[in-house]
């Protein structure tokens, strides 16, 4: 508890990789929730013990395929109700899992645990420059309420630039 | 005629509203007329419907000729799971039967499999799936766990005990309106589908409806919210069929309802964090249960009180249930943690049930050894 200026959390933490789960990794992180009235996302410091995997080569082949497209890319129900996700459309969901991180921790309190429960649509928009962009409506759950939030984000990304969230 | 997926919640909250064609244009004209924003989520929605019937009936062309031949891995529409319990009975007769408790909101039957090998009103255990319609690996593990109990209750110890004295009822589809819904309209539904005067909101959460800390807070009395619990308890068809199975019957002794997603085995009670008294005999259970549970593939599930382990929730199951002298009331939500959520892909429905039973073994053969 911090007067004046709301609750501090200390978090050690390890992280795994998702598709390959021996690859874990230590992580300490300081969690700032302010108080309510202010309205501010949590504040969050980390540092990260070692090296996260490289992932040039998967990077480059994501997009080179996507620039590649002849049109641009849409779909729909990543996952699909019974949880299929097609094989070319798991980076998609990927990017769409980093980028909802960023949406949650912008709305996050103590009072919430938000989770991507699915893409409803995507869209690849054009770009005359370098990075790729699409536009997803994706929903949240949020575990406390259960409710499901449809949200509407715009991600910027390029494997040397990472991601970003405009919108 | 306009159908709100999203129902209006005030200024600048978004709706959602399905448009049937005649009504496209004078929609569109009425929005932009008054500078109201709007965008096209979904172009076709019949396309959309047609489209995953479509994808449910492929290589299903017929409902299941016997449970033998049922597919366990992939996801079953209500008929389908209602074919399913017929196949169950008739071939064996001896075992298991079909009663109805009550009908839904939308009439359709509320069917409870009734697994004995005799006696009269033997002490039971009673397990529901899918109270919350979204949450498809526990209707899919229902079904499973029928199949495996009529599979294993001769040749399996533990359970041929636990059937020498006791009966299982097991309720797969207990919100049949909801889950019709997720699979026709809103994957995402969890509520039943009623309707009460002075909302235009469909839906009661049916765990929140129960008459234990009924009202308080953990849930919404908002009619709009995922967590409504309805005007009153027991205004639920599904749930008032439960209650009055169980009073009826009088000789209940372990209740288990089942939930998804979190990897979590909690016990009473949800309205209130004053312990139960049973508090240190349903955490070990639950220790012991979890630890069954993890043996098969090593998933990782947490344990405790509802109100420690999860959040504060008011007029649940299994809270009522303990208070009518269930000692042994326990909800599970299953796999995963987060990353499908309510998405599980179907791969994972056989592992989820295998390990999920071998928890309920657990809380049942502590049951049968320490009867009351």
């Amino acid at each position: 508890d911090i007067d004046d200026v709301g609750h501090k959390y200390h978090l050690e933490l390890v992280l795994e990789d998702i598709l390959d789960k021996d690859s874990t990794v230590n992580c300490t992180a300081e969690v700032l929730y302010h108080l309510p009235n202010k309205n501010l996302p949590p504040d969050v410091q980390f540092t990260i013990e070692g090296e996260l995997k490289n992932t040039d080569e998967a990077d480059s082949m994501f997009y080179n395929r996507i620039k590649s497209l002849e049109k641009e890319l849409v779909a729909e129900d990543i996952p699909d109700s019974h949880g299929n996700v097609a094989p070319e459309m798991e980076p998609v969901r990927l990017l769409a899992w980093v980028a909802s991180g960023y949406v949650i921790w912008q709305n996050s309190t103590e009072n919430t645990k938000f989770q991507l429960a699915q893409i409803k649509h995507v869209k690849q928009v054009k770009r005359s420059d370098e990075y790729l962009e699409f536009d997803y409506r994706i929903l949240l759950h949020e575990m406390v309420s259960q409710e499901i939030i449809p949200w509407q984000m715009t991600v910027l990304w390029h494997p040397h630039h990472g991601v970003q969230v405009t919108q | 005629q306009l159908d709100f997926w999203l129902a209006p919640r005030g200024p600048g909250h978004p709706v959602d509203v399905r448009v049937p064609f005649p009504s496209l244009q004078p929609l569109k004209a009425h929005l932009e007329a008054n500078g109201v924003s709007y965008s096209i989520m979904i172009e076709d929605v019949q396309a959309l419907v047609d489209h995953e019937r479509t994808e449910m009936l492929r290589g299903r062309r017929q409902l299941p000729l016997s449970t033998n031949t049922f597919d366990y891995a992939t996801y079953h529409s209500l008929d389908e799971i209602y074919t399913f319990m017929d196949l169950l009975v008739a071939e064996n007769p001896n075992l298991v039967s079909k009663i109805e408790i009550g009908r839904s909101t939308e009439n359709r039957p509320l069917y409870v499999l009734k697994f004995s090998k005799g006696g009269t009103n033997r002490p039971a255990v009673w397990i529901d799936t899918g109270i919350h319609s979204r949450e498809w690996v526990t209707q899919a593990s229902g079904v499973w766990f029928a199949k495996k109990i009529v599979l294993d209750h001769k040749n399996d110890q533990g359970l041929a005990s636990i059937l020498d004295k006791m009966d299982i009822f097991l309720e797969i589809v207990t919100n049949p309106d909801g889950f019709v819904f997720t699979q026709t309209q809103n994957r995402m539904w969890r509520k039943t589908r009623s309707r009460h005067s002075g909302s235009a909101c469909i839906g009661v959460d049916p765990n929140r409806n129960w008459d234990a800390g009924f009202g308080g807070p953990g849930a919404s009395s908002n009619p709009c919210s995922e967590t409504y619990h309805g005007p009153y308890a027991n205004s639920e068809p599904e749930v008032k069929a439960i209650v009055d199975f169980v009073k009826n019957h009088g000789n209940i002794k372990a209740f288990v309802s089942i939930h998804s997603y979190s990897q979590l085995l909690l016990y009473p009670y949800g309205y209130t964090s004053t312990p139960v008294p049973d508090q240190q005999e349903l955490h070990q259970i639950s220790k012991e249960a979890v630890t069954a549970l993890s043996s098969l593939y090593g998933t990782n599930y947490k344990y405790g009180s509802i109100i420690t382990t999860i959040y504060q929730a008011s007029g649940g199951t299994i809270d009522w249930t303990y208070n009518q002298g269930i000692k042994y009331s326990f909800t599970f939500e299953l796999r995963d943690t987060g990353r499908y959520g309510f998405l599980l892909p179907a791969k994972q429905i056989v592992p989820t049930a295998q390990e999920t039973w071998l928890a309920l073994k657990v809380i049942m053969l502590h049951a049968l050894d320490h009867l009351y």
